[in-house]
């Protein structure tokens, strides 16, 4: 069976995650014709159930410039998508729980600024204290940035994916791509449901199934398939507006403005990639609510009353995976985000964008080629 | 009574003291294995016989003949070894690992007892989850003094309360009539019972009527039905209803507004007890990862199941209300046949054995269901209140809309779990119980898809809340549990 639909796109973007939805947005908004391949239905996985952390603080060194200019795409992000994505801007802020955990994030704001990143600065506990009044005692300071925040992950990708459907774009949701060839300077993508589609340029940005797109062009990468668990209690009175990790242990605290209280940090469940399905390991959300219960003493009576993870793809290196492939022309990446893709959406659908329309990007890339796996 | 080999750790794991589970736990542990039941409750019974050990209703007639049955399932119970782990909430069962080291496939059951969380190994687990009542969205049914009369009929057995100042009770199914009887016996005031069961249903129904005529529950519930409407006014073919405050948007309620023959009438009411059936709680199913699929008849959502209730997950099993609609005599039923298929699986009994065991409670069970295809016919709730109007709340927790979840379909959500991302109905602490079928339900007409096609929440552990702190301390070691659990 051949599509119908005409006419044919210039490019075919498999992911309907908002790295897939930002990519096919910022290729419609410079008029190119768009399809995107989606397995199951747009957000379904890690863009749909992330912690919704809008984050610069704390970022890998490769990724600070690309965070950098994604935050200012966030702070206009409904002239970008016609939707504030329930985007708010309270800040971010690494707790210190010891002196010497406060001496390495002074180090880490040297060492930004001496790249000339200044978002990043140290707090001392008078100033966690009122920035964050609930924090433990024994905090005694803290890294923050104060431009970060949290959106809503969901509501988010929709908005990309419905912008990108007001300029061209289409969306194809329910079929997994089975094959991807490159003939003629034509790729071929095939669907599980039957369909094929032809377009002179792919973007890879299937998330925790990109390892097998990239398989598919004799691109292999050492992807690992993650579930980093969330959990969410009822609501409380409003307490804090920041968003809150922490310096020596993995930790995500964030308010919702309807009370509830999400508690996440990347602490793993178990993926079952090929069932669509994840599996909670309660002994690690049990590490999880005791930070909380050390960092928060306010929050040891709340009610959990659900808990959840995604499937999500890590990189080795825990850094994404941002360019042209290094096998086949016509090809691009943008997956492997390892658990800390959802703030760079915006800038990172640019910058595909950018490298199909222009042949190149203004941001430092480099770090995150594909052929740093290759042996 | 016989130890478990360890405090934490038996053969099987029942989940739910009513009438399925009673008979499952009861069964298995009588056939040698180490059997433990779990439940809520202080008591046993579920809710059909709740507090069947202890209600200060001590009048017989009040709850009826079949209320205490439940007591004859206790004895069994006591005498079987199995251990009754009362006020014990599950808030997670696991399916066995796949990659498991040592090749076993233990399922792992998170509860929570005497406030302290806990986890336990078990072999094989018997969902008996019971029954809910089906969501009854009307405009105002978040008003203070309207509830369901499922949750009425819970405080007259455990407390003999009944509700005082006018008191209308609206919808339709046995469970309706039984309150009103029991009311009735009790001595409590009822104004008036308005019945929202749609005249066309009778014609739907009646070619089901000769296998009802062979139902034990013909006799009884004839009985029961004239009973009531000799005592009480009953007013029939009501199409819409509305509960008002006393105050512009709120208050506590005042009066119930229905519509019959095209007319709106008025009635004062202190108490509206609405109720339009049950349907299976499947959350701890669902949450577990057990397939489930759409049942047009009793349109609702149930666990797929084999004919002795094992589900699409190794090791669970399910028996009672919460694998589809059929009673308690059926629950009970299906708890033994449960029970039987659990014990040869775990190689404690012979498949021959098995089956012997099985075939009288298989004729018994087949009983106890008869005339339930005309029952859930006749008492399908009507579209108006399954898929109710745009400014009804559908979901309690989050005061979400069906008008919020129509504009959600507008913007591309195709089921449940996209409008949950999207509106976050569904996402407080009843997870979805109160708000589930309606959604699919609104979602499904909105698309002019099947229900089924459109399908229902994903849900997640842990299914009944727990705090922070029980989590917090989640025992680590088997010396930790014994000491949590030791005190």
């Amino acid at each position: 069976m051949t599509a119908t639909a005409s006419p044919k796109p210039d490019v075919i973007v498999i992911g309907g995650g908002l790295h897939g939805c930002s990519a096919a947005l910022h290729l419609s908004m410079r008029g190119v014709r768009v399809l995107v391949l989606e397995k199951d239905h747009v957000a379904r996985h890690a863009s749909g159930v992330n912690a919704g952390g809008v984050r610069q603080l704390g970022r890998h060194v490769a990724e600070v410039p690309l965070t950098v200019a994604s935050m200012a795409l966030w702070h206009g992000i409904r002239d970008l998508v016609d939707d504030d994505c329930g985007f708010e801007s309270h800040g971010q802020i690494k707790v210190a729980e010891t002196e010497a955990e406060l001496e390495t994030v002074r180090a880490r704001v040297a060492e930004l600024g001496a790249l000339g990143f200044t978002h990043e600065e140290v707090i001392g506990q008078d100033e966690l204290r009122s920035l964050v009044p609930a924090i433990a005692d024994h905090c005694v300071g803290a890294l923050v940035s104060r431009g970060d925040g949290a959106a809503i992950p969901f509501r988010t990708t929709f908005a990309f994916r419905r912008k990108a459907i007001a300029l061209g774009a289409r969306f194809q949701e329910g079929g997994t791509v089975t094959r991807l060839a490159r003939q003629g300077g034509m790729w071929t993508v095939e669907t599980a449901d039957g369909n094929r589609f032809e377009a002179p340029v792919v973007v890879n940005a299937a998330g925790a199934w990109a390892d097998r797109i990239a398989a598919q062009v004799g691109e292999p990468v050492p992807l690992e398939v993650i579930a980093p668990m969330l959990m969410i209690t009822a609501r409380v009175a409003p307490f804090i507006k920041p968003v809150v990790g922490a310096t020596g242990r993995t930790l995500s605290f964030k308010q919702f403005p309807n009370g509830t209280v999400l508690i996440g940090g990347g602490l793993l469940g178990r993926a079952v990639r090929d069932e669509n399905r994840t599996e909670l390991d309660f002994s690690q959300v049990s590490v999880n609510a005791r930070t909380v219960w050390d960092l928060f003493p306010c929050m040891r009576g709340a009610t959990i009353v659900r808990s959840w993870a995604g499937i999500e793809a890590r990189m080795p290196d825990q850094i994404p995976v941002i360019g042209p492939s290094g096998t086949e022309p016509d090809l691009y990446h943008s997956f492997g985000f390892s658990a800390h893709g959802f703030q760079l959406g915006p800038i990172v659908g640019r910058i595909t964008a950018d490298l199909i329309t222009a042949g190149s990007t203004d941001l430092p890339i480099a770090p995150f080629r594909i052929g740093r796996f290759a042996a | 009574m016989s130890p478990p080999k360890s405090n934490f750790d038996f053969d099987i794991a029942v989940v739910g003291a009513g009438p399925a589970g009673l008979a499952a736990a009861a069964l298995a542990a009588s056939k040698g294995a180490s059997v433990v039941l779990l439940d809520e409750q202080v008591e046993p019974g579920g809710q059909i016989y709740r507090a069947v050990t202890e209600t200060p209703v001590r009048d017989r007639k009040v709850l009826g003949p079949d209320y205490w049955h439940g007591a004859e399932l206790l004895g069994p119970l006591r005498d079987s070894g199995a251990v009754h782990w009362s006020g014990t909430t599950v808030w997670s069962v696991a399916r066995p690992r796949e990659d498991a080291p040592d090749g076993s496939r233990p399922i792992q059951i998170g509860l929570s007892r005497n406030g302290a969380a806990s986890m336990l190994t078990v072999r094989h687990v018997i969902l008996a989850t019971g029954a809910l009542e089906r969501p009854f969205p009307i405009p105002g049914w978040t008003l203070p003094g309207v509830l369901g009369a499922g949750a009425a009929q819970v405080l007259l057995k455990t407390s003999g309360l009944v509700p005082s100042g006018a008191t209308v009770m609206a919808g339709s199914g046995p469970l309706l009539w039984l309150l009103a009887w029991q009311y009735l016996q009790a001595g409590a005031r009822i104004d008036a019972i308005l019945d929202t069961t749609p005249k066309q249903n009778w014609r739907a129904a009646l070619p089901m009527l000769p296998g009802f005529l062979r139902s034990p529950y013909l006799g009884k519930g004839m009985k029961l039905m004239l009973d009531v409407r000799r005592k009480l006014t009953v007013i029939g073919n009501v199409t819409a209803l509305r509960a008002e405050g006393g105050l512009a948007g709120g208050g506590t309620l005042k009066s119930v507004v229905y519509t019959r023959n095209g007319t709106e009438h008025r009635l004062p009411a202190d108490t509206l007890l609405l109720h339009q059936g049950v349907i299976p709680n499947l959350n701890l199913a669902n949450a577990t990862g057990c397939a489930q699929r759409w049942d047009e008849q009793q349109r609702c959502w149930r666990p797929t199941t084999d004919e002795w209730g094992a589900t699409s997950v190794e090791g669970v099993s399910l028996a009672g209300d919460g694998a589809g609609i059929g009673g308690a005599r059926a629950a009970e039923e299906a708890g033994r046949l449960a029970a039987l298929d659990a014990l040869h699986r775990l190689g404690r009994i012979g498949r021959e054995q098995r089956d012997q065991s099985a075939a009288p409670v298989r004729a018994a069970l087949d009983r106890a269901l008869t005339g339930r295809a005309f029952l859930d016919t006749l008492y399908t709730p009507a579209e108006a209140f399954r898929v109710p109007a745009d400014d009804t709340i559908v979901c309690r927790c989050e005061e979400i809309t069906a008008g919020a979840v129509r504009e959600a379909v507008r913007l591309g959500c195709s089921g449940p779990n996209q409008a949950k991302s999207f509106l976050r109905c569904g996402m407080g602490p009843c997870q979805g119980r109160l708000c589930g079928p309606t959604v699919t339900e609104v979602i499904a007409a909105e698309r002019n898809v099947s229900p089924a096609e459109v399908g229902y929440y994903r849900l997640r552990p842990p299914v009944k809340p727990i705090t922070l702190a029980e989590l917090a301390a989640l025992p680590k070691t088997d010396a930790d549990i014994d000491a949590v659990f030791k005190h």
